[in-house]
């Protein structure tokens, strides 16, 4: 009896190495194990045994029993991951064709740029405050200390509307309209169309301006230095040469103008620069005294400054756009470089 | 304004180089915008001496030269007659060029050699004397180049001058600047001359009829003068600066005006009816031709030089044709004025005249230095023309011009704008170095500054703080950060929700434009507005770029569509794009309405990959509403409804809708009319919508409460309603909310079907009722009580019949 076991067992076992599919394990189970299987024929001689072999020989028909059934199921299972992992190589797509993607829009550099501008100054506590861009003569000029008939209008060809009413020849008139509403401290960032009668490469009827305004007690022109060498660093980064000089300006007085070394050449004198190595970058000064008349600040009192700068020119200058007019012509191809 | 190094350096010292007088310049507010080195027309030309002449064998008029440049002697064929054995003369030689793009060669004239050219001032370009061959002096070294002997190489500076500095329009004015800068000295041109015969009391005078506009008007006689160009060096100074030599008074009147810049005008005596001057103001309409030729109609408050009948010149501007200097002239009047600048800015505008005189007077000049300016050029014009000086001049000074005298001067107060440390006395050094007088210190403690005359623009002490500033120089400045105030940062409702949009739209893949505020005034009839419509209302710009900027646009879809067009036709056919920007109209007021507006337009594919899709692939009116939609939901607004029936011209009748916030319309959206794509010749579709910030900014809820995530389960019923095809979806849900359902949670319609099984001119709406309780888990009795009253109330209301039930 032992021995057609273990015959029975190795019989087994070499059918079992030899079965390929699922289906010969499947026959092999039924053969051996099945209700009239070649195990369960064997097992029904064992009532004739001796009854001191009997629990020796149950034991060893049922680990037969177990370690095939093991094997088939184990043999089964590894058949059945096979086949599915077939079927997944089967379904492969090519994963080298584009994505469906919806592109994120882009952001006009002009707005970028602006963004950073205000961004910058929001760190040294300047508010955004905004004004109309049609606007009385009044505030453009007279207000800042342009009268009419002077040749400081000469930098400011303006398009009218009316004899008192134009397009704001730059933001400036915001500083009025704010000082007018408000008493000092005044801290303010004024962005936003601009208006002049120009057109060339470097000139476009339209620009955008941030103009800026900081007027308290004991403001000095070594703050508005301190100010503008922050935010230009700030902007073109901390090693930034820049360099201030005297200039005019009608409503600000002593007035600067600022240069930063220009970006191109580091100073050494390209077509950018003029050769210079130097880039203007925006115009600045000291309220003039008769600015803060006009809006009945205390001259003596207090001081401030003031300073103003093109948007596109400085998107020019980070992205080396050396035509101001693509700014306005919204070529798709343009827009989404940003 | 152009200055010459050359020049300059007839009234200062200067040892820098170009470049550092440039720099310094620049520092100092005199922007130097380009430094060019100037060398004549002309190279290969040397200083050479004529050996001998002898006729040319074969030519009447050409003789044979024997010239030597020290070390080697040329033959060189000649026409000119004024050549003597032992001239110095300036030699071309072969290889040479000289203006007008010569070369010279090797050749033979009539059969002699000639190698080189002999030449003339004129053939030069250093002159205009074209009679003979230039002589040389002979303190010049043979073999020489011309230009370095004759120091014809110059330095000229491009300086941009501010308004505020009349006083550096000359080149005294620069040499000033140089001298503050550098601690030289100024050396003053001297002015020395002999007055001969008659008074010019005696010959002529001087009426000032409008005093206010002419404070001072000087005036000189010279007589017997003979016309003829200016020497070399004359012309060679004007033409450094740009200005163009014409004879020997008019380029006087041209050099003192550079030289001390006080613009002058020459006047032919004799043309002048009566002999005498009148200043006047125009009369309206009067006629006049000035120097250029061209006539001019004046306006009444143009102030006129005028002889006893007529207009000579308008005031500081331009003489008139008819007294000009020609040749033949012997006696000039020459005027020197102090004019009023306002004045004189005004009519050079309005005359569209912007001579170097008027840019001059209207800035200011010194009304001091009228008559020396005035003497100056009577010598100029007595040394070079040979006229006699009468004696006396005319001094007509009826409205004093006051100097500005004694500013108080704090130098503290000034260390205080400037947060410097400077020493008054380094201040008063300052100040002295501009010609400035400066007083003891006062008893309460400020100077006394009195600036020079002119110095037009200082007036005030914040006028000498940039003063002290600019010569100290701003590099010396300390640099700080002012102490902050605590303050708040903030910014505009508009700007901040701006902001907002701008993210959103560029999460969905819409990119933002910036158009041109301005815009065509034919864009309305484009658009198809109604003669009333608001749109139309436009702000007029009175001088635009042109006609297609003249008006500020009303609305933003013109420009959206002209961006659509533009690239179009660069080859972009796909867009999604977005603009934000004012829109102005003319509300009868002082100023237009200014709104803020977002508006955007879709065109081309939906998608940006089409392998994916293979159909549908156009972008409609429901890719740009359900965009329009999400941004509602992003930026919390809810109860944002689209109704049919928008009347917006440029808008596709049957596919357009007014967006609408509690009654009131905020904005549009929908498929651009046909007949406007048309217009604008754009073949294509697009969807525009637009909508008005300020109506969105009371919408925007920042104090909401966070809701319970239900934890009951729902229950939901799907219905399709077959109705008429005019019936619109909207309703349909109106109807279901309208009864106020409470069990009701959400409605959404999630199929709409046309065609096999639904009857011709009808629709079929699949509906999702979802209903939830908040207190219990609703029964299917529950559900379906609620639902069917909802039910009953659409059939009732619509005549729907629901799809696969046969009622």
């Amino acid at each position: 009896m032992k021995e057609a076991l273990e015959d029975l067992r190795r019989k087994a076992d070499g059918e079992i190495d030899s079965a390929k599919t699922g289906g010969e394990f499947l026959d092999i189970k039924t053969r051996y194990l099945g209700r009239k299987g070649l195990l369960t024929d064997l097992l029904r001689g064992l009532k004739d045994a001796a009854p001191e072999d009997k629990p020796l020989l149950g034991k060893l028909s049922n680990d037969i029993k177990k370690s095939l059934l093991e094997k088939i199921e184990r043999a089964l299972e590894d058949i059945e991951s096979g086949d599915r992992d077939k079927a997944l190589r089967e379904a492969r797509i090519d994963v080298t064709l584009p994505g469906r993607g919806l592109r994120y829009g882009k952001v006009h550099p002009v707005t970028r740029v602006e963004g950073e501008i205000c961004d910058i100054f929001a760190t040294l506590g300047f508010s955004v405050v905004e004004g109309p861009e049609v606007e009385l003569t009044y505030y453009n000029f007279e207000a800042l200390n342009i009268p009419e008939d002077h040749p400081a209008r000469d930098i400011h060809d303006t398009f009218y509307v009316t004899d008192n009413i134009v397009l704001r020849t730059h933001t400036s008139p915001v500083q009025i309209r704010t000082m007018e509403q408000q008493p000092p401290p005044v801290r303010i960032l004024s962005p936003g169309k601009v208006y002049r009668p120009d057109s060339d490469i470097s000139h476009t009827p339209m620009f955008h301006q941030v103009e800026g305004l900081l007027v308290d007690k004991g403001i000095t022109f070594g703050d508005l230095k301190g100010v503008l060498t922050f935010f230009l660093r700030q902007m073109f980064g901390s090693g930034t040469q820049l360099r201030f000089r005297p200039s005019f300006f009608p409503f600000t007085e002593p007035s600067a103008e600022v240069d930063i070394q220009c970006v191109m050449c580091k100073g050494s004198g390209c077509r950018v620069c003029g050769q210079s190595g130097w880039i203007e970058i925006l115009g600045s000064g000291m309220v003039d005294p008769e600015v803060f008349k006009t809006v009945h600040y205390d001259t003596e009192e207090i001081s401030g400054f003031a300073f103003g700068l093109g948007v596109e020119r400085i998107a020019m200058l980070k992205y080396g756009i050396s035509d101001i007019r693509l700014f306005f012509e919204n070529d798709r191809r343009f827009l989404e470089q940003f | 304004m152009l200055v010459s190094l050359k020049w300059l350096k007839d009234y200062i010292d200067v040892e820098l180089t170009p470049e550092e007088i440039a720099g310094k310049l620049t520092m100092a507010g005199l922007e130097v915008d380009s430094i060019d080195r100037v060398s004549p027309g002309f190279s290969g030309v040397v200083v050479a001496k004529i050996l001998s002449i002898r006729p040319h064998p074969n030519a009447d008029k050409l003789s044979l030269c024997e010239v030597s440049t020290g070390d080697q002697t040329f033959p060189v064929v000649c026409g000119a007659q004024n050549i003597h054995a032992g001239d110095i003369v300036p030699l071309a030689t072969v290889g040479a060029t000289i203006p007008g793009g010569y070369t010279i060669k090797s050749s033979r004239l009539r059969g002699e050699l000639s190698e080189g050219m002999l030449c003339s001032e004129e053939e030069l370009g250093i002159g205009e004397d074209t009679t003979g061959i230039m002589m040389l002096p002979d303190t010049l070294t043979l073999g020489e180049d011309l230009a370095v002997g004759l120091d014809l190489d110059d330095v000229t500076f491009e300086i941009s001058i501010t308004p505020n500095r009349a006083d550096c329009l000359s080149m005294i004015g620069i040499a000033r600047e140089i001298a503050a800068m550098t601690g030289g000295r100024v050396r003053h041109p001297a002015i020395k001359f002999e007055e001969k015969g008659e008074g010019i009391d005696e010959l002529t005078s001087v009426t000032i009829l409008d005093p206010d506009l002419c404070p001072r008007y000087t005036a000189r006689l010279i007589k017997n003068i003979e016309i003829r160009p200016s020497p070399a060096w004359m012309r060679m100074r004007l033409e450094a600066v740009g200005l163009r030599a014409i004879n020997n008074v008019v380029d006087v009147t041209n050099f003192v005006m550079m030289e001390l810049g006080q613009p002058l005008h020459a006047f032919n005596f004799r043309s002048l009816k009566e002999g005498r001057i009148v200043v006047r103001g125009a009369e309206e309409g009067e006629q006049f031709v000035s120097l250029d030729e061209k006539p001019r109609t004046l306006s009444a408050d143009t102030l006129m030089i005028c002889d006893g009948v007529r207009p000579v010149a308008v005031a500081g501007i331009m003489g008139g044709l008819d007294s000009e200097v020609e040749d033949d002239t012997k006696d000039v009047l020459l005027e020197s004025a102090y004019f009023n600048p306002s004045s004189i800015r005004k009519s050079s505008r309005s005359l569209g005249m912007g001579t170097d005189a008027a840019f001059r007077f209207e800035r200011g000049i010194d009304p001091d230095g009228v008559v020396r300016a005035l003497d100056r050029a009577a010598q100029l014009i007595a040394d070079l023309s040979g006229g006699s000086i009468c004696k006396g001049y005319i001094d007509e000074y009826p409205r004093k011009i006051e100097a500005i005298r004694d500013i108080p001067f704090r130098p503290e107060r000034v260390n205080r704008i400037l947060g410097t440390q400077i020493e008054a006395g380094e201040m008063k050094e300052i100040l002295e170095g501009l010609e400035m007088a400066v007083s003891e210190k006062e008893p309460g403690g400020a100077y006394l500054v009195t600036p020079p005359t002119f110095r037009v623009d200082i007036s005030r002490e914040i006028d000498l703080t940039e003063e002290i500033a600019r010569i100290h120089g701003y590099e010396g400045i300390p640099t700080s950060l002012p102490e902050l105030s605590p303050e708040a940062v903030t910014t505009s409702d508009e700007r901040a929700l701006q902001g907002r949009i701008r993210t959103i739209l560029n999460g969905y893949g819409y990119s933002e434009v910036i158009n041109y505020s301005f815009i065509s005034p034919a864009s309305a009839d484009v658009l198809g507005l109604n003669e009333d419509d608001e749109g139309r209302r436009f702000i007029r710009l009175e001088d635009p770029l042109g006609e297609d900027m003249s008006v500020m646009r009303t609305g933003l879809v013109y420009g959206l569509l002209a961006t659509m067009r533009k690239n179009i036709s660069a080859g972009n056919h796909d867009l999604r794009i977005f603009e934000m920007g004012k829109v102005f109209t003319d509300v009868g007021e002082q100023l237009p309405r200014e709104r803020e507006r977002v508006g955007a337009l879709v065109c081309g594919a939906r998608y940006d990959r089409l392998w994916h899709f293979d159909e549908d692939l156009h972008a409609d009116f429901y890719d740009l509403k359900g965009r329009m939609e999400n941004l509602f939901d992003a930026l919390r607004i809810r109860d944002i409804r689209f109704t049919s029936g928008c009347d917006r011209p440029f808008l596709h009748p049957g596919r357009a809708c007014h967006v609408i916030s509690d009654g009131r319309t905020i904005g549009f959206l929908g498929d651009v009319h046909p007949d406007v794509l048309e217009r604008m010749d754009i073949k294509g579709k697009a969807v525009v919508f637009e909508l008005d910030l300020h109506s969105i900014i009371p919408l925007l809820r920042e104090d909401f409460l966070y809701r319970n995530i239900p934890k009951l389960p729902s229950a939901s019923r799907d219905v399709a309603f077959v109705v008429d095809e005019a019936v619109e979806g909207r309703y349909l849900l109106d109807l279901a909310l309208e009864k106020n359902e409470n069990l009701l949670e959400y409605i959404d319609i999630f199929d709409v079907y046309v065609g096999q099984g639904v009857p011709n001119g009808m629709k079929s709406l699949a509906v999702r009722f979802t209903y939830r309780s908040a207190t219990k888990t609703l029964t299917d009795g529950e559900v379906n009580e609620a639902h069917e009253r909802i039910v009953e109330t659409i059939v009732r209301h619509t005549g729907a019949k629901i799809r696969g039930l046969e009622i």
